[in-house]
């Protein structure tokens, strides 16, 4: 990998440093804080799908653990903020690990239907534990206390949440282009081979596989916070496949497209909002046409054309 | 002491006895091929050896050390590196990156480490790149070092694998059918890298089908039929051995 996939980093600080002086409303505003929530789980979940080649239908799941660690831990407990968010990612962490270990002895469709399933059992906890996290209705959430000073507007959280994504994409470029990332696009390349290298596999899919699920455990945390309220729809199985959409349009295994899936399909409900009732069927085939035509996702397919390998 | 001992060896898949009580001892530092017809246990054995099956019974020590049912991963510690016949590449990976991977266990592959891009992690990485450069040159590919890997011929892809074998600098390699689908000029330049292999101080396990190859390189030779022993010696004793002339030949000895 050469130096110029560094170039892209310093386009996308160059592009969230202008976007909150050019965006002409706060809900555009809004709307960027949820893309760049959204890139910062994708990036992590394209660790996972697209370099490691393993597939999560459950992540919305661990999603879930942390937005609600955000809520429950300090409106019950009077814990800080940060603190709680810490938790929820370390719970996030353990549990990851505990079943990651059985999980990552299955492949291919054994792998979704097992990550499917713990999805949908965090799910129906965060629905059923009612005194703790207000049930299907949800609970507010506190706002998040900074070193003193408290995140209340737009601006701040949107600076806030720039700076998390560019550090995560700068993360995931170091990570892909090191002994460890190169073990893992290897074990997905070929299983054997990178085990006859010395690659211990199973060791190598966990690992990864908790690394995306406290990325999105920390990127709950701060959605609860942002949003003031979480919900069981946060951690529901058709966010989870919302998320994986987002790594397969932007493009497996490409940080960018990372980016680009997350802001596309953050932005296309918005966008569909005047085709009313009928925003689902072209929502729908719009991912189906990409599929035919992009199969390996906007990024990949189009950096091929331009002949710039990524 | 013998650096590979295989004791009574066998393994089954259901009735298939795909590898049968065999037993041989591999010298450190030769050049040992394994042949026999198709379907005779050969890759089963490389993959019996190098930790890909377990056996059914038997034992295999290196060094002494019992390493039946180890994994993979396990035996590559040890120092024990593999080819393999039908293609295993990395085809989402540029073709040096294939070499570098060879080089796992000699990296810090610290993931917290990696995702800061710790300044002695990145400068041991570009000089393992260069490494693996050399590597490629080392075995003919001079040509490729820039290449992606879904790029590259069925010849080069060959012996792409045996730089990535190298670079995690074995002890003991095992190569499965270097030459196969290989043209003749191709096949003599493998020979002549597999001699620089042994040279290197590397034994060398080879299945191979190209006989001229086989004799030329051998310094033993093992030969299976049906999953069992049916010979072992040099190449001399195996020439002249009636059993292996049956098999090879079909006549009746």
């Amino acid at each position: 990998m050469k130096k110029s996939v560094y170039n892209g980093l310093f386009l996308v600080i160059a592009i969230l440093l202008v976007l909150p002086f050019i965006v002409p409303n706060s809900f555009y505003l809004d709307l960027a804080i949820r893309m760049a929530i959204n890139a910062v789980i994708v990036l992590g979940l394209n660790l996972l799908i697209g370099f490691a080649g393993q597939i999560s239908l459950g992540h919305a799941g661990f999603l879930g653990i942390g937005a609600y660690a955000s809520a429950v831990l300090p409106t019950h407990f009077g814990w800080h903020p940060l603190l709680a968010m810490g938790a929820g990612a370390a719970a996030t962490g353990i549990l990851a690990a505990l079943v990651a270990r059985p999980i990552f002895k299955l492949k291919g469709n054994y792998l979704a239907m097992a990550t499917l399933g713990l999805g949908i059992i965090i799910n129906i906890a965060l629905r059923n534990e009612a005194q703790w996290t207000g049930g299907p209705d949800g609970m507010p959430v506190p706002a998040m206390g900074l070193f003193g000073f408290e995140l209340s507007n737009d601006k701040q959280w949107y600076w806030v949440v720039a700076i998390l994504l560019s550090v995560s994409v700068w993360a995931s470029l170091n990570l892909i282009d090191s002994p460890f990332g190169r073990a893992l696009r290897a074990l997905h390349g070929s299983e054997v081979a990178s085990q006859v290298v010395g690659v211990d596999v199973v060791r190598y899919k966990v690992a990864i596989f908790v690394l995306s699920a406290v990325f999105a455990s920390l990127m709950g945390s701060v959605t609860a916070h942002y949003v003031g309220f979480v919900s069981p729809n946060f951690a529901d199985f058709f966010h989870s496949i919302e998320l994986v959409t987002m790594v397969v349009i932007g493009g497996m295994a490409s940080v960018y497209g990372s980016l680009v899936g997350a802001v596309l399909l953050t932005a296309l409900p918005q966008a569909l909002a005047t085709f009313e009732g009928w925003e689902t069927v072209v929502f729908g085939a719009i991912l189906m046409l990409s599929m035919i035509f992009l199969p390996r996702g906007l990024v990949p397919t189009l950096a091929a054309k331009f002949g710039k390998g990524e | 002491m013998s650096l590979l001992q295989v004791n009574d060896l066998s393994i089954h898949f259901g009735g298939v006895k795909a590898v049968q009580n065999v037993s041989f001892t591999i010298d450190a530092g030769i050049v040992y091929s394994v042949i026999g017809p198709n379907g005779a246990g050969k890759t089963t054995l490389f993959n019996l050896i190098t930790g890909v099956y377990k056996p059914t019974t038997g034992e295999i020590r290196l060094d002494g050390e019992g390493i039946h049912g180890k994994s993979p991963n396990e035996l590559a510690r040890r120092g024990v590196a593999r080819t393999f016949q039908n293609l295993q590449i990395c085809m989402n990976m540029s073709a040096r990156e294939n070499v570098m991977v060879g080089a796992h266990l000699r990296l810090d592959r610290n993931l917290v480490k990696a995702a800061l891009r710790f300044p002695g992690l990145k400068s041991r990485d570009r000089e393992l790149s260069e490494e693996a450069a050399e590597l490629m040159r080392f075995v003919g590919l001079g040509q490729y070092v820039e290449a992606r890997a879904d790029a590259m011929s069925y010849g080069a892809l060959k012996r792409l694998e045996i730089a990535r074998a190298l670079a995690m600098k074995p002890r003991l390699i095992f190569l499965d059918e270097p030459a196969a689908g290989l043209n003749p000029k191709e096949t003599i330049e493998v020979d002549h890298l597999v001699r620089k292999i042994a040279d290197s101080g590397v034994t060398v396990v080879l299945v191979e089908h190209d006989m001229k190859m086989v004799m030329n390189l051998s310094d033993r030779i093992l030969v299976l039929n049906y999953g069992k022993k049916l010979a072992e010696g040099t190449g001399e004793e195996i020439r002249k051995n009636p059993d292996v002339i049956a098999a090879y030949l079909g006549a009746h000895a």
